[in-house]
């Protein structure tokens, strides 16, 4: 097995507007094993984009160090793919070419030309392989950005927010397809989002993380058996207990009077 | 009425031309005016007369014939009503002085029968504005390109650009003139001034704006530097650049008329020139008639490519 992710003491520092420096993520540990599917989960500002775009190479860590099996991160690479919650196509290209693009890039095109057809058929866009971005819905983009990541044959799919600007059954129906394809290929797969109930129909393990100072809180295994149903009760027990660690599970107010 | 004028929208153009006709052939030509040699005018309206007449009788069965004319038949009518009065006010009562508002038998005269000096000077204009344009927009998409891609370029070029750019092309002439060989060569590098200003500020402010998550998906995809420059930013600024290259145009033909004005041989901004000085004003208006066909098809040539590269914008894409 491929893609297993360590993440060493890890401080990342921004720089605001008025100098003063930001702290987006503050001595971070953290080990994710191959085939693994984890969910980063925690409110706007804790860090877990930024702990995504270093695992990807696209920011470099102030202190600590990344590795994909015990290599070093420091710079971006087709082993590991990035959705992004804008699919962020390219409209110049339609579906297919899009998808080839990473082929092309890598030089490798001519060779592996059945894989783009393979990846398009996977993620159900055959239909519409001709056509150009602005035509597709947003769940039909989201798709092929799936594909076009997934064409790489990545060792590691880092997904930021993916399902997050599409609606609930779209969604729905896009957080089965991620499960399938990720129980088909076997990648490892490391996912933001700020949707609880997503991070525990689809992950392995959530971590769950808060700002001031950005940190992780606490793992969270989910030992559920797939398919999972989201009303089960372990799974309404996970739920209550992650919204317990980030302070949004509410409390019943006393009725002021009875009846 | 209403149903009356509808049915006989189609033919408006015919009734224009036939009216154009009645007039031309009834009225008495004022004395003023040297006769062309042949009847040009009313060769152009027998001309139109067939055009026309076919069109609106093809609309009866043709869907495509039926749609262009009854968008287009007011405005061709009026435009024949246009000639028309301008055919009576010079050649029938001479009101303008004739000698700067020549028949339009003339000027179509003159187009007919210098028929092959005039297509000597339109393809020396030409080979001048097409060898300008071409250097003028490859260097504009180069400096383009390098200023919006390397910090270092853009640090030494970027003041080059703002200093330089402004400037009319034309008012390097005294200089250009002791520089360069010979004045085709200096009249080239005008016209590539000219292009290479707006192409170069369009292009680099094209890739500046391209979004910075295009390049680092593709990044993550496997994407070297150079395959990032030339298969991300160049095409994700090709609507910028296409701009640029359309102000271009307009720029080179101002300036291919001044830069005519160097001593080349010949040329149809040259002709006009010669033309005015020996008071020929049928001349000067046949060459701007020229001037503005060719112009304008140029402007529809660049146009359709940029239609065709630009097939996945939205909105562009024609069904």
């Amino acid at each position: 097995m491929v893609g297993e992710i360590k993440v060493e003491k890890v401080v990342k520092r921004f720089k605001q507007i008025d100098g003063e420096d930001i702290i987006a993520l503050s001595g971070i540990d953290l080990k994710i094993n191959a085939g693994e599917f984890i969910s980063l989960i925690g409110p706007s500002g804790c860090g877990k984009s930024t702990l995504l775009r270093l695992i990807a190479g696209l920011n470099g860590a102030d202190e600590g160090k990344l590795y994909i099996d015990d290599k070093e991160i420091n710079h971006p690479s087709h082993e590991r793919g990035l959705v992004f919650q804008n699919p962020m196509l390219f409209p110049w290209l339609n579906v297919h070419d899009n998808v080839a693009f990473a082929l092309r890039a890598r030089g490798i095109y001519k060779e592996n030309k059945g894989e783009v057809d393979k990846f398009i058929e996977l993620v159900g866009l055959s239909a519409f392989h001709k056509s150009y971005p602005h035509q597709l819905s947003g769940g039909m983009a989201q798709r092929a950005s799936l594909a076009r990541a997934l064409v790489n044959h990545p060792k590691v799919l880092l997904l930021d927010e993916p399902l997050g600007a599409l609606d609930a059954f779209t969604r729905m129906n896009l957080q089965d397809e991620l499960i399938r394809i990720w129980q088909e290929r076997a990648t490892t797969m490391i996912m933001v989002t700020h949707d609880v109930d997503e991070a525990i129909y689809l992950s392995d393990r959530i971590i769950v993380m808060t700002p001031r100072p950005a940190k992780i809180e606490a793992h969270i295994e989910v030992k559920l058996s797939r398919p999972r149903a989201r009303s089960n009760s372990e799974f309404l027990k996970l739920r209550t207990n992650i919204l317990e660690i980030l302070n949004y599970a509410g409390h019943e107010e006393e009725p002021s009077y009875y009846l | 009425m209403k149903k009356i004028m509808k049915k006989l929208n189609n033919w408006l153009p015919v009734l224009s031309v036939v009216l154009a006709m009645v007039v031309e052939l009834v009225l008495v030509n004022a004395s003023k005016h040297i006769p062309a040699k042949h009847p040009y005018f009313v060769y152009l309206l027998v001309a139109f007369l067939a055009i026309f007449t076919i069109i609106a009788l093809a609309a009866y069965y043709n869907k495509k014939a039926k749609t262009w004319i009854e968008e287009n038949a007011l405005f061709v009518g009026a435009a024949i009503l246009f000639l028309n009065l301008l055919n009576i006010f010079t050649k029938k009562l001479a009101l303008f002085p004739v000698i700067y508002f020549p028949s339009i038998d003339k000027i179509l005269g003159i187009i007919v029968e210098e028929r092959e000096f005039l297509a000597l000077c339109l393809a020396s204009s030409g080979k001048l504005l097409f060898i300008g344009y071409f250097f003028g927009a490859i260097a504009g998409f180069a400096t383009g390109i390098g200023v919006g891609f390397s910090k270092k370029a853009s640090y030494w070029i970027n003041p080059l650009i703002r200093i330089l750019g402004p400037i009319p092309a034309t008012a390097w002439i005294p200089l250009v003139l002791i520089s360069f060989p010979t004045t085709f060569t200096a009249s080239a590098f005008l016209i590539a001034l000219a292009v290479w200003f707006p192409t170069t500020v369009m292009t680099s402010s094209g890739i500046l704006n391209v979004e910075n998550a295009y390049f680092e998906v593709s990044s993550t995809l496997g994407a070297g530097k150079y395959y990032q420059i030339f298969k991300v930013g160049v095409p994700a600024a090709m609507p910028h650049m296409f701009i640029g290259l359309f102000n271009g145009t307009c720029a080179s033909f101002i300036t291919l008329m001044t830069a005519e004005m160097l001593g080349v041989k010949n040329g149809i901004g040259w002709y006009i020139n010669w033309q005015k000085e020996m008071m020929s004003y049928a001349n000067v208006y046949a060459g701007l008639i020229i001037i503005a066909v060719t112009f304008s098809i140029l402007i529809t040539l660049l146009f359709k490519v940029r239609d065709y590269v630009l097939v996945w914008q939205k909105g562009v894409i024609k069904w």
